[in-house]
């Protein structure tokens, strides 16, 4: 576990074997779960979670598959349930746990709450709540890169319901016009908030929107983190080769309420057990048996070294301090000597 | 029976729908989750698809909807999921909207309610007060209840009205305060301030969840002797610079206080209107209390120091009564 451990931020980087990967792919997506479990289920229940909870429970497959391809160059733009693409990009979960307690260690020191923070070092930009905001920001990262001369490709990640926003759709016709290098990379759980996606759009896909805008646009199996690793190297590499932009539909589920107030009781009765089948965790290991890059023994050492990680990490979060009221004020504008 | 804010906005908008075929509602998660925040809890039920429409995620096209269903003589309510999400349907409520009359003469008879206001943890997008981005937009009528009696009276109110009103609703009163509240129908009429405890040594001046605030400070500081009337706005536009300058003309001195942040934000605008009209009553400074101009912070120490509260008001009262 070690070796996967000290990955680095810009894993897509990196040259390595098949079953190097699907290890990488089960670490990371054991520790969103355990992370997300620890705050959802337990620190939230206990009061210690400042506001609310939104988890990306059984949709772990599409920021750990995605978020592996990127790059040092690349630029990600993660959702609200895209808890691995921060770990993945380089922020520890004990800073994660830090924020969400509203703790000063967190990455915006109490600031900002669950996971709106970001780090422009590691080409990762904060959400803000107003859903598809950042769908053009992507474009306008896009567009400075090949500015730039770069070969970075720019990560958009958003929901099914973000789609039905102006916003969405001026951001990819203008990457698209503009032959932008963009992955945009829908988490379709079918359902936001509340409304199911039949209320939702008119489409039965959210891919289904991308002839419109003339961009390639794939279905995907959003439980199998192996096909969405392999979707985000084709989107990639088509973008980089200055081809446009490219989107990903990840057909997923949530399976969770909305946030951590909601208990989905519009949800049809089944679905839950019907998705759980397809957890994508568990059809990771599957594969990896199959294929003999791991045997059965591993997975309970490793999903013990996740709890150990964030036990640690949780007792590190609740060790550091709330931030001083003094520095109310400071950096609402850059500091000027 | 004592009435909570939050079922004083349902009832109001209940008894408007009974009482008027064409009121309708749209909104996000509204019908058969019963909004966010479960204002409209039950009114699919009973009111049906035709009449309480949930939308996709689509705050320009809800509100765009919302005027185009005015202009044809419906009257819609829309919901904004959180008052911070309005900024997505910002062009249509200033550019259009508002404009209308002005411009083309038609009426745009339409209601957008805004769950505003922090202290519950929200951060920056689900703690904003963008009140003032509408109050100076000539042509829209921007209300902002603070009792569950204003809040009933003044959506009935907002939904008769033949210009769009942006109705203002602190989540923080939600389920906090209540009061017993009118059997038959009644309303409040937009555009009146209400002096909601008399005094005459100074005047507090304010609006929303800080009415509140400011009634608090008022008791600790009458401990002390100083007797303060405290004047909530209700609307802010069109603004009762009658009822505030009146209120200061008796006591000599204004306090003006808001949960918004400070450049820019209503109390300018009364400090202004106040040296206009009775300045040579004045016995101090105008004073303000607001937030500071920062977004709203997440952690509670942060956040605790960003909003005003009856320690601030205080202070700042007992500097302006000695004075
Ligand atoms: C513009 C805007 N309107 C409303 C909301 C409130 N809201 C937060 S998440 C959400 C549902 C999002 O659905 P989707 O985009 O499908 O993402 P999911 O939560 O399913 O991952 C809503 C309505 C918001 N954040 N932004």
């Amino acid at each position: 576990m070690s070796a996967i451990r000290a990955l680095g931020p810009f894993p897509g980087d990196r040259a390595g074997g098949e079953a190097e990967l699907a290890h990488t792919c089960l670490y990371y997506m054991a520790l969103m779960r355990e992370l997300e479990d620890r705050i959802e289920r337990k620190l939230y229940r206990q009061g210690k979670i400042v506001g609310g909870v939104y988890v990306g429970r059984g949709q772990e497959a599409i920021p750990v598959g995605t978020a592996l391809v990127a790059g040092e160059d690349d630029v990600l733009l993660p959702a609200h349930r895209d808890m691995a693409a921060f770990l993945i990009r380089g922020i520890p979960a004990r800073r994660i746990l830090a924020q969400y307690m509203g703790r000063v260690d967190g990455p915006t020191h109490g600031r900002e709450g669950n996971m709106h923070m970001g780090d422009m070092k590691l080409k990762l930009v904060s959400i803000i709540s107003a859903l598809a905001a950042t769908v053009p920001v992507a474009a306008g990262c896009a567009l400075a890169l090949r500015y730039q001369g770069k070969s970075g490709v720019a990560f958009s990640y958003f929901g099914d319901g973000a789609t039905s926003r102006g916003d969405w759709h001026e951001g990819v016709n203008f990457a698209s016009v503009q032959k932008l290098p963009v992955v945009f990379i829908c988490n379709n759980n079918q359902y936001a908030y509340s409304t199911p996606l039949s209320a939702q759009m008119a489409c039965a896909n959210v891919a289904d929107r991308g002839p419109a805008y003339n961009m390639p646009a794939e279905i995907v199996d959003g439980n199998d983190v192996f096909a969405v690793h392999e979707a985000t190297v084709r989107a990639a590499a088509h973008a980089r080769a200055g081809l446009g932009p490219y989107l990903l539909e990840c057909k997923t589920f949530r399976m969770t309420g909305h946030s951590a107030h909601d208990a989905a009781h519009y949800v049809p009765t089944g679905m839950f057990d019907e998705w759980g089948k397809l957890d994508p965790i568990t059809r990771c290991e599957a594969r990896m048996l199959e294929k003999g890059w791991a045997s059965a023994d591993e997975f309970e050492p490793l999903r013990a070294a996740v709890r150990q990680e964030v036990d640690d990490a949780v007792a590190w979060a609740e060790k550091s301090p709330y931030p001083d009221p003094a520095t109310l004020l400071d950096d609402v504008y850059e500091r000027r000597e | 029976m004592s009435t909570t804010y939050l079922e004083a906005i349902r009832q109001g908008l209940w008894e408007e729908m009974e009482r008027d075929p064409n009121v309708f509602l749209l909104g996000e998660d509204i019908g058969v989750y019963g909004g966010a925040f479960k204002v409209t809890a039950g009114f699919f039920e009973h009111f049906g698809e035709k009449r309480v429409v949930d939308t996709p995620i689509s705050e320009a096209a809800i509100i765009g909807a919302s005027i185009g269903a005015g202009l044809m003589g419906l009257r819609p309510v829309a919901e904004m999921q959180f008052a911070d999400f309005i900024s997505c349907g910002f062009d249509q409520i200033v550019n259009f909207a508002a404009k209308c009359r002005y411009r083309w003469g038609a009426s745009v008879p339409m209601v957008v309610r805004a769950p505003s206001g922090g202290g519950i943890h929200g951060g920056p997008y689900h703690s904003q007060n963008p009140e003032m981005w509408f109050v100076r937009t000539p042509g829209l009528k921007v209300v902002a209840p603070a009792t569950a009696y204003d809040a009933k009276g003044l959506i009935k109110s907002a939904i008769r009205d033949n210009d769009p009103v942006i109705y203002f609703e602190h989540k923080g009163l939600y389920r906090r305060i209540k009061e017993d509240l009118p059997a038959g129908d009644y309303t409040v009429p937009i555009g009146q301030a209400k002096v909601v405890r008399e005094g005459r040594d100074l005047s507090i001046i304010t609006y929303g969840a800080m009415v509140w605030v400011a009634l608090d400070a008022a008791d600790t500081l009458a401990e002390e002797g100083a007797s303060v009337e405290v004047v909530d706005l209700r609307t802010l536009l069109p603004l009762d610079r009658e009822t505030v300058c009146a209120s200061v003309k008796k006591t000599a001195k204004a306090l003006l206080l808001h949960e918004d942040t400070r450049t820019g934000g209503m109390a300018g605008e009364l400090a202004a209107s106040i040296s206009e009209s009775v300045f040579e009553y004045l016995d101090a400074p105008i004073l303000r209390v607001t937030a500071p101009d920062t977004p709203v912070p997440y952690s509670p120490p942060l956040e605790d120091a960003f909003l005003p509260n009856a320690q601030k008001v205080i202070e700042k009262a007992r500097w302006l009564v000695r004075y």
